[in-house]
């Protein structure tokens, strides 16, 4: 048991360590496709050390809602991180305590709370972005809803380790119709819920047309850092939820060994990485959508997972 | 459903996974606001349909499907699409439906309860001891039946409601093959020479009306009118 506790330390390690470099390459991808010259891929790590020695400002009208959010916002993908399979094959300590769905609804109370503290100091742009992230998100939960189900049809569970196990490890039902459309659904899930580029612009500054970008607008400091943080590593543990459970469950340590895991770190990080160069290629071939198209976007993805529900469903 | 399948796993395997995105690009075809979109996934549906007979055709081995690939790929993957790129001038292929009578979202969720119905439908169909070659085709043809049914109804542009008969014939033909495959290939032919007629002649009016009219939203044309000028 002790060796698990500390193996799942080990992948908190790995999602937080790993996350703002894993940021940093997806801009320098993106910078690399758009010809331009951007900074070095580990930018991120000097702006959170940056911002760890600024002062914090907040404004006299906020509650402790504002204050408190930043921390939950940041403990909320570490807790996921605990209940997914990131860098073994085997369950670890906490693997039952939570299937996918769970992880999901963790996920959404981290972004309930910063919703709440965009609101909460009364600048109407951080009232606006709210709404929108809030429009965003609520027609992404029947996606996410209809993904899991249709794992959960196929596999017998929602428990992430098992899911692995049954369905994605037999090479035969990677190419299963229903499997490849939950994954065309699941990316265009991500896209919506990490505010990448169909659905919102993660690069934008402009206020009027922020999505994701505006909850964090009053935040300064610490506040910020662990606001930025936070969104990176929910960021990869999408990802990883995407890459280990349900594409590519190769490269993970099958036992506890100390070597096995130590290898498998940079084999999950390549993955991360190829996933990441895909991610960018989808980005700089899309255009923004306006805001009321986005709900086409995620209706798409609906019936896109519902299909695959009635594929399975038609027993192919 | 069937009892024991003609087909091995593996063919069972490639054609499921060519259904499903069959069905996808008949919604795609449905919601696409670009008339060039819908085109492309025209093409897209007919290459589907002609790699579905070709899985199907390989093993217990089918000259009349494998005919059947050809005269698909020949028709409706190249000719077709020529043709229509040829006639219908490029204004039409830039246009895009901005005023449709259901707004794509409740498109694409009724196109979802269409193909879901169809299920139903399907399986009152293949009732026991029907010899079916594959069921899933027969579901998913006639779920993109209903679909590309739905999208003549909906679309108001010439083209995209052409594109919407086609892709009904597609899906017929998709149910067709897995319930006689050995359909007599005469009628293959007639088919294949009858549907690029269709095309061209639906493509010839659609380039008249964008020549005379300037626009081919045939949702517009409720008046007769008759002498004078257009």
């Amino acid at each position: 048991m002790r060796t698990a506790i500390v193996l799942n330390l080990l992948q908190v390690a790995f999602v937080m360590g790993l996350a703002p470099l894993f940021a940093g390459i997806l801009s320098r991808f993106k910078e690399i496709v758009q010809s331009k010259r951007g900074p070095s891929i580990f930018q991120p790590y000097r702006d959170l050390a940056k911002l760890f020695a600024k002062d914090e400002t907040v404004s006299d009208q906020a509650t402790w809602i504002f204050r408190f959010a930043p921390y939950l916002a940041f403990a909320v993908p570490i807790v996921v991180t605990t209940l997914i399979p990131v860098l073994t094959s085997f369950p670890l300590f906490f693997a039952f305590v939570g299937d996918m769905l769970a992880a999901g609804f963790i996920l959404a109370l981290g972004g309930f709370f910063s919703v709440l503290a965009a609101v909460d100091t009364g600048n109407p742009y951080g009232a606006m972005g709210a709404s929108r992230t809030r429009m965003v998100s609520f027609l992404a939960e029947p996606v996410l809803v209809m993904v899991l189900f249709a794992v959960a049809f196929v596999a017998d569970s929602t428990i992430p380790y098992i899911v692995q196990q049954r369905w994605v490890t037999p090479p035969a039902s990677l190419f299963a119709p229903s499997h490849v459309l939950i994954l065309i659904a699941f990316v265009m899930l991500i896209l919506a819920e990490a505010g990448r580029l169909p659905v919102d612009n993660p690069t934008g500054h402009f206020e009027l047309a922020m999505i994701d970008e505006s909850k964090s607008l009053e935040y300064s400091g610490r506040g910020f850092l662990l606001i930025k943080w936070a969104g990176w590593m929910r960021m990869l543990v999408l990802c990883i939820v995407f890459l280990n459970v349900l594409v590519a469950p190769w490269g993970l340590a099958p036992d506890a060994s100390l070597g096995h895991v130590a290898a498998a770190v940079p084999l999950v990080a390549l993955k991360v990485i190829v996933f990441l160069a895909v991610l960018a290629a989808i980005e700089c071939s899309a255009t923004k959508l306006r805001l009321f198209r986005i709900t086409e976007f995620l209706t798409a993805a609906f019936v896109i997972s519902v299909t695959a529900m009635i594929t399975r469903a038609f027993s192919l | 459903m069937i009892g024991e399948s003609l087909l091995t796993p593996a063919q069972e395997q490639a054609n499921s996974l060519v259904l499903g995105l069959f069905l996808l690009t008949a919604f795609g075809m449905t919601v696409a606001r670009q008339v060039q979109a819908t085109l492309l996934a025209f093409v897209a549906q007919s290459l589907l349909l002609a790699c579905s007979s070709l899985v199907l055709g390989l093993h217990p081995l089918s000259v009349h499907l494998l005919a059947l690939t050809a005269v698909t790929l020949a028709g409706k993957v190249l000719l077709i699409p020529w043709l229509l790129r040829r006639i219908v001038p490029d204004a039409v292929y830039s246009r895009r439906e901005l005023s449709q009578p259901v707004n794509i979202t409740t498109s694409l969720l009724i196109a979802m309860a269409l193909a879901i119905a169809a299920y139903f439908f399907s399986v009152a169909l293949l009732a026991p001891g029907t010899p079916v070659l594959s069921a899933g085709n027969v579901s998913i043809g006639f779920a993109g039946l209903l679909v590309g049914w739905y999208q003549v109804a909906v679309r108001n542009e010439a083209l995209p409601q052409l594109l919407g008969i086609l892709a009904m014939e597609n899906s017929a033909f998709l149910a067709g093959i897995a319930m006689a495959p050995d359909f007599p290939l005469i009628a293959e032919l007639a088919i294949a020479f009858d549907v690029p007629l269709l095309a061209l002649i639906v493509g010839l009016l659609t380039r008249a009306l964008q020549e005379r009219v300037g626009s081919t939203d045939v949702g517009a044309l409720i008046r007769l009118r008759e002498g004078g000028e257009p």
